[in-house]
């Protein structure tokens, strides 16, 4: 009886994405909901949440530190979209282009760096912008006769730290998704230019950059989510969530110090919410200028 | 024309195949440098960074000598994070998969709302749940488990999506036609549907298999106990203000990323594969 009906063509479906609804739930509906929650309390770990409406909210606001946090963050976002749309979709056309020679070598090669974890990569980079005057970025500026810089003490310098790791990761990662969004462009759109006697530079900004326009989107997406969402990049740079006048610290290193290690969960699950406001916001007005809700069902 | 085309493009070409050699100098100096490295003493790096000195006097084996023969926990923290990853991956996989056929291949009620719950979880930063997750372990008694590293992705959204794209290219005349053979609904999917698979499977196997090497921050949570620790933690843990551990992090880290080279150099197809498909249309 049960067996007949579990294997009904009517039941399946539901038995098949069932993993998923219970996954979702625990993992991911519920700790949302518990999140909302916490956020209106005072709360610590093993003790009793005092309901305190929207207190931690309020102090939010005026909280100088979270101020900073979310300067860096959104900094940070942007710098990444600044740097790692327009120069790797720029890669991807030239690698395309008929006249390079070794494309899959530097397809591949361009990719190893994402393969570091951002413990390695972050030692990698922690040591390379080192104050010392022996140490790769500092002796590379010397050759300019650029005095060593302490880049790790400075607001302006570190950022600037964090935004090379980050072109250094994914420039090759976007590359590739810029690579594959050009195979879905007929070469005929380029014949027909070419007989109108179009340039190169007229033919990227005609064809190619309005044709790959669901791959920018793509990318603008996951990198809004993911600038938003640094954190580890900064704990390894910095060894610890402590930076010198916190110029490191990102909203989840604020929300992990917080909420993890100052056990103040409700305060932490409020800075998780209001980071979750700025994803949203964000993400659904990029995707409605760009008309991605337009598109077709599906 | 012709001659000055062709002129033209000689020109442009050295200018692309020069930028790209340049970027791949560039893309190569961190990794040469740790290599580099890794041959000198720990006093060298804290003293002088990382530098591209080619210092024989100072260079030796002594960091590789002491990293397969030294008293530390690197090689537990290397078989923890093997174990680890092996299993993230083949059970992340084989749920991942099961529930992307269920959307592939029905139409059932809730369908499109359950859909839309794979694609919020993409869209929501995993981050904000840090502090609401970790109470819900800790109440579960799961701190410290690799349970608790290994369940919340086994639904892994981003999985689910890319085989969901790939299944719905495969025809549904397969389907019937086990249908019509007698086999049921899940016979169908393990004996018909699982082999056609194996491809995509390959590609995101790779790619968790990659995440799941590579992460920190939550095993780095939920792992308190030193025995348990992951390599990336390990690392993680050699930097400190006061340990002088630097000839173990360098040459830890360097031998960190052999293992996920060799397996990108042997399946690059795969890797790419999965890092691009999926990615855009739908």
């Amino acid at each position: 009886m049960i067996k007949k009906f579990v294997y009904s063509q009517k039941v399946a479906p539901y038995v098949f994405v069932l993993p998923f609804i219970l996954i979702f739930l625990m993992f991911w509906f519920f700790p949302l909901v518990n999140s909302f929650i916490m956020s209106f309390q005072d709360r610590m770990l093993g003790q009793d949440p005092k309901w305190i409406g929207e207190a931690n909210y309020s102090k939010l606001l005026t909280d100088k530190v979270f101020l900073i946090s979310i300067k860096n963050s959104v900094v940070y976002m942007l710098g990444t979209l600044v740097l790692l749309i327009p120069f790797p979709m720029l890669f991807a056309v030239m690698i395309n282009s008929k006249l390079m020679m070794g494309r899959e070598f530097f397809k591949s090669s361009f990719f190893l760096p994402a393969l570091t974890s951002v413990a390695v990569a972050g030692t990698i980079f922690r040591l390379t912008f080192g104050e010392m005057e022996g140490s790769l970025m500092n002796s590379f500026l010397g050759l300019f006769g650029v005095e060593p810089i302490k880049f790790l003490k400075d607001g302006n310098w570190s950022m600037a730290a964090l935004l090379i790791l980050a072109c250094w990761r994914w420039t090759g990662v976007n590359m590739l998704y810029y690579l594959s969004g050009l195979k879905s462009i007929d070469n005929e759109y380029y014949e027909a230019a070419s007989i109108d006697g179009a340039s190169a530079w007229q033919k990227f900004r005609m064809i190619t950059m309005p044709l790959m326009k669901p791959t920018t989107v793509y990318v603008t997406t996951i990198s809004v989510y993911a600038g938003l969402a640094m954190f580890t990049e900064s704990l390894m740079m910095f060894n610890g969530n402590k930076s010198p006048q916190n110029i490191g610290l990102t909203i989840v290193g604020y929300l992990y110090r917080q909420g993890i290690e100052q056990n103040k969960l409700g305060y932490a699950a409020a800075v998780g919410i209001i980071l979750l406001v700025i994803a949203m916001v964000i993400n659904l007005t990029q995707l409605k200028f760009s008309g991605m809700f337009k598109k077709e069902e599906d | 024309m012709g001659r000055s085309q062709t002129r033209s493009d000689f020109i442009s070409r050295i200018v692309i195949i020069g930028l790209f050699i340049i970027l791949f100098v560039i893309i190569m100096i961190p990794f040469y440098a740790v290599a580099l490295s890794s041959f000198k003493p720990g006093e060298s790096l804290v003293r002088y960074g990382l530098n591209l000195s080619l210092d024989f006097e100072i260079m030796s084996f002594d960091n590789f000598i002491f990293l397969f023969t030294g008293e530390h926990d690197y090689f537990v923290w290397f078989w923890n994070s093997m174990i680890l990853t092996i299993v993230q991956v083949v059970l992340t996989l084989f749920v991942s998969a099961f529930v992307a056929y269920g959307f592939a291949a029905y139409d059932f009620k809730g369908k499109n709302f359950l859909f839309i719950c794979v694609l919020l979880i993409m869209m929501v930063p995993f981050e904000i749940l840090l502090v609401p997750l970790y109470s819900l372990i800790n109440d579960l008694g799961m701190v410290n488990s690799y349970s608790a590293i290994i369940l919340p992705g086994i639904a892994n959204a981003a999985t689910i999506f890319f085989f969901r794209q790939y299944l719905r290219s495969i025809p549904k005349e397969i389907i019937q036609s086990g249908r019509v053979d007698g086999a049921n609904e899940y016979a169908i999917y393990f004996r018909l549907i699982m082999p056609i698979m194996k491809p995509s499977l390959a590609a995101m196997a790779i790619l968790n298999g990659m995440n799941s090497w590579n992460n920190l921050l939550w095993p780095f949570m939920v792992l308190g106990d030193q025995s348990k620790y992951t390599l990336p933690i390990g690392l993680k843990t050699l930097l400190t203000p006061y340990g002088n551990n630097y000839d173990l992090l360098i040459v830890g880290s360097f031998f960190s990323i052999i293992p996920i080279f060799i397996l990108f150099i042997a399946f690059q197809k795969y890797f790419i594969d999965g890092m691009t498909a999926g990615a855009v249309k739908g």
